[in-house]
């Protein structure tokens, strides 16, 4: 690559990181001051660029740039008032899925308001044509972002070191409690910076519309760039997200002028995961201060003691007889719920009593699924070596993704496990002529003797059947005795012997194998798989399966399963927006039962 | 016999020195106090012997062997017994489950996937709850205890690997004034019949001069006096902290 191209790549770079920083700096405001991962960030993101789109026509680009950053900042206030400042003494694990729920909505919004297809917005009126540098032709309103950016950072950072209000701020991010107790008004406090963090995801959305086309799945990739961009520069820290984007802006550029766009996320990813090793807080930040007053005490689990296991039994009967009974409809849809409980109670395994909500879980279902197609096309497999070695390629992606995982908690723990799905994702949809991009494979059919609908539901319901009752045992042997003590007291497990981190990635990798046997498993039972079979929002539903029936129950997951995936069919019969539904499922859940169903029943009926 | 030997021991936190060349020894089935205002660096002490800090100089020897650059679970195998300062107990867990839990740690069977965990080693948790005073509420949540049961807990969790050296710090803190004394005695017991050195850091002087075989007086990151109760008693400089000049 000669000098002005490589010139070029680097101020491509820098264009790009302008509205990555905007985007991360909005999130790392409003995580510096409320402590919640906002995971509508991206969504707002996305509605800024849909709003200049579709305004400009009417108002012109820049009154359309100003307004839909205003518009989207209203959106944040709104939301904090609405939902967020209900879930400021909430876990953390259900303050993500209620930004999570909204990221679903604000999708099924925007697909209602503006439908499927991308839309291209107009150029910026007088910085449409290019400017030559060193013999090339350069965009010139690439040239105004790079002069954005900075003017923006300094704005920024004047406003929090030059006025009372950004003293407040900083006072809030410092030290929460200190700052309540000096008589800050926090609720105005939170409403603002929500504002002013979704006005600047606004306008890094309208500003980037000349750059790229809005489009649906905007969202999600803005949001794992600015994870990786807030993790790299340090939570809560503004020049520390503007330092990290002008390194995420040239690794991107440079993987894309290089011609490895495929690679670009996994670089990304590789990037933040050093960063993460040797500074845990990011090149910027600082560690943060330990919430004050108790950690929570989680409840003891529950055991199947004979009375349950003799119900258990008695319905494993019943569920052999079902195809007796049903018709093929009822068999496909009995087959998805055994699928999905079994990854429901894999996710739980680690996430109740090893206590990491991993928030890509669906990368090993997804890792499974491909594993098991590619085995039985490309290497011309029988369906049960298949079935029997897809498993080993989600064992491996859960071993590699749980080893970074183990080292960190709460928040950086579920950005670093969606980053990763992410990155599985990404590679699962642009690798066409190995897993056939967007469109997935198709003709994954099972061998004659399970081509059947019910010999088909009756291997599931064996091999899931098995799964489950592996699983729950482990939990009840020294294995999930000592996830249970690593979560409830690090210290104290080290001081008894206990590699706590040993175990934890142990109890990550077996999660991932058994979320790589329903994924197997569900890949013969659909005959194709697409991309979205491990998309982040597959992941969610599985946190959703999970909360719903309890995460510090044994059984609930499982009931979690049966509910989600049975509602699911109904709301996909029935509602258009289904998605939208599903996260307005998950609001309500979250406000209203913060122990999940099966947690509020026996609360509820214990006494 | 000598059991732990520290020789040099110096810790710094960025420009401040939380301990200059500590050096003591503590026998078996000596029961030896360290005392000294806060910030002397007891819990400094404590937390490199265990291995949850790293010295800057200096060496621990526990019967001969260095601990120095081990993790806390390494230590913890090699015979070092520990419980904190504020309790730390598995809290979904019962009080039996977590004697359990250390014994199946000694047994080296934690990542067993199969064999039912009520069942381990459920006689000999209930022996050494039995020890501590404990075995009525063996089966209560840990997380429902009151905080002297929970040093009890703290306790037989700290013998379920026959110790050869037990850390305690401030053992007594947060209990009623009658239960202080029960407690130490029992600890005092312990070390007598199965040859245990105990080491504990105290602030309850009725306690550390009623019971303490030796005390270690630290002041400022320095050991300043090392003796029997009466001889650290009388002593010039320990008065001076204590009482101030004369």
């Amino acid at each position: 690559m000669s000098g002005s191209a490589l010139l070029l790549q680097f101020l491509n770079g820098l264009a790009g990181a302008n509205s990555l920083f905007l985007v991360a700096a909005g999130l790392s405001l409003i995580f510096g001051v409320s402590r919640i991962v906002n995971f509508a960030h991206g969504s707002l993101y996305m509605l800024g660029m849909y709003v200049a789109v579709w305004l400009a026509p009417a108002t012109g680009f820049w009154a359309a740039v100003l307004l839909a950053a205003l518009i989207v900042a209203a959106t944040g206030a709104l939301v904090e008032i609405g939902v967020l400042r209900r879930l400021y003494q909430a876990p953390e694990l259900l303050q993500l899925l209620a930004t999570f729920a909204l990221v679903l909505i604000v999708r099924d919004f925007a697909l209602w308001a503006w439908g499927p297809q991308d839309m291209l917005g107009p150029r910026a009126p007088g910085f449409g044509d290019a400017v030559f540098i060193a013999g090339a032709a350069f965009p010139r309103y690439d040239l105004l972002l790079i002069a954005l950016g900075p003017l923006v950072f300094v704005l920024l950072h004047a406003l929090l070191t030059r006025t009372r209000w950004g003293t407040l701020v900083r006072a809030a991010t410092e030290d929460r409690e200190m700052a309540a107790a000096l008589g800050v008004n926090q609720r105005w406090l939170f409403t603002g910076i929500f504002g002013l963090g979704a006005l600047l995801a606004g306008a890094g959305g309208a500003l980037a519309v000349p750059r790229e086309p809005a489009s649906l799945a905007v969202d999600l990739a803005a949001i794992s760039d600015a994870f990786v961009v807030v993790v790299v520069g340090g939570l809560g820290s503004v020049p520390g997200a503007f330092l990290a984007a002008l390194v995420i802006g040239e690794v991107k550029a440079f993987c894309i002028g290089y011609g490895y766009s495929e690679i670009t996320l996994a670089v990304e990813f590789i990037v933040m995961a050093v960063v993460l090793v040797l500074r845990p807080w990011g090149l910027l930040g600082k560690p943060l201060p330990a919430p004050r007053g108790a950690a929570a005490v989680e409840p003891p689990l529950g055991r199947i003691d004979r009375k349950a296991a003799l119900a258990l039994a008695c319905l494993a009967a019943l569920l052999a007889g079902l195809p007796l009974a049903g018709d093929e409809y009822t068999l496909v849809l009995a087959t998805d719920i055994l699928v999905f409980a079994l990854f429901a109670v894999s996710l739980h395994f680690i996430m109740g009593p090893g206590g990491l909500a991993s928030f890509g879980h669906a990368a090993y279902l997804g890792l499974g699924a491909y594993g098991a197609a590619l085995l039985l096309l490309r290497a011309h497999a029988p369906t049960e070596a298949a079935l029997a070695l897809a498993p080993l390629l989600a064992l491996g992606g859960a071993a590699l993704c749980g080893w970074f995982a183990v080292r960190l908690a709460g928040v950086y723990l579920a950005m670093l496990t969606l980053a990763f799905a992410q990155i599985v994702w990404s590679i699962a949809f642009q690798w066409d002529s190995v897993t056939g991009g967007s469109n997935g494979l198709i003709g994954v059919w099972p061998a004659p003797w399970l081509a059947s609908k019910s010999a088909y539901y009756y291997l599931a319901l064996l091999v899931c059947g098995i799964g489950i009752a592996l699983l729950w045992r482990a939990l009840g042997a020294p294995l999930g005795y000592t996830l249970r003590a690593g979560r409830d007291a690090p210290l104290r497990a080290d001081a008894i012997g206990i590699d706590v981190r040993r175990v934890q990635w142990i109890g990550f990798a077996i999660a991932g194998t058994f979320a790589g046997i329903a994924g197997a498993l569900y890949a013969f039972s659909k005959g194709s798989i697409s991309p979205e079979t491990l998309s982040v929002p597959r992941s969610v539903d599985a946190l959703v399966m999970v909360l719903l029936g309890g995460v510090q129950t044994l059984t609930g997951p499982a009931w979690g399963a049966v509910l989600f995936v049975w509602l699911q069919d109904e709301l996909a019969r029935e509602v258009e927006y289904w998605r939208a539904a599903i996260g307005a499922v998950v609001l309500a859940l979250v406000l209203v039962f913060p122990r999940g169903l099966a947690g509020y029943l026996k609360e509820r009926f214990a006494r | 016999m000598t059991a732990l030997v520290v020789q040099g021991l110096t810790k710094s936190y960025g420009g401040v020195q939380a301990l200059r060349g500590v050096s003591f020894s503590v026998s078996t089935g000596e029961l030896v106090a360290i005392i000294g205002p806060n910030g002397a660096g007891k819990t400094t002490c404590f937390n490199l012997l265990n291995g949850q800090l790293a010295p800057d100089a200096g060496d621990i020897t526990l019967d001969g062997r260095s601990l120095v650059g081990r993790a806390p679970r390494d230590i913890w195998r090699l015979g070092v017994g520990r419980t904190f300062q504020i309790t730390a107990t598995f809290g979904s867990m019962s009080v039996r489950e977590n004697v359990q839990m250390a014994l199946v740690s000694r047994e080296r069977r934690l990542y067993a996937p199969f064999a039912a965990f009520p069942r381990l080693y459920a006689a000999e948790a209930d022996a050494l709850l039995e020890r501590v005073g404990m075995l009525e509420q063996a089966a209560r949540p840990c997380a429902l205890l009151a905080y002297g049961d929970l040093k009890r807990v703290e306790l037989a969790i700290a013998l379920a690997n026959r110790p050869r050296l037990l850390l305690m710090d401030e053992p007594t803190a947060g209990m009623a004034s009658e239960e202080r004394g029960a407690l130490i005695a029992l600890a005092r017991a312990l070390a007598k019949t199965d040859g245990i050195a105990v080491l504990f850091t105290e602030h309850d002087m009725e306690i550390v001069f009623g019971h303490a075989d030796r005390v270690l007086v630290l002041h400022a990151g320095e050991l300043i006096a090392v003796g029997a109760p009466e001889v650290v008693r009388v002593d010039a400089r320990v008065q001076e902290l204590y009482l101030g000049a004369p």
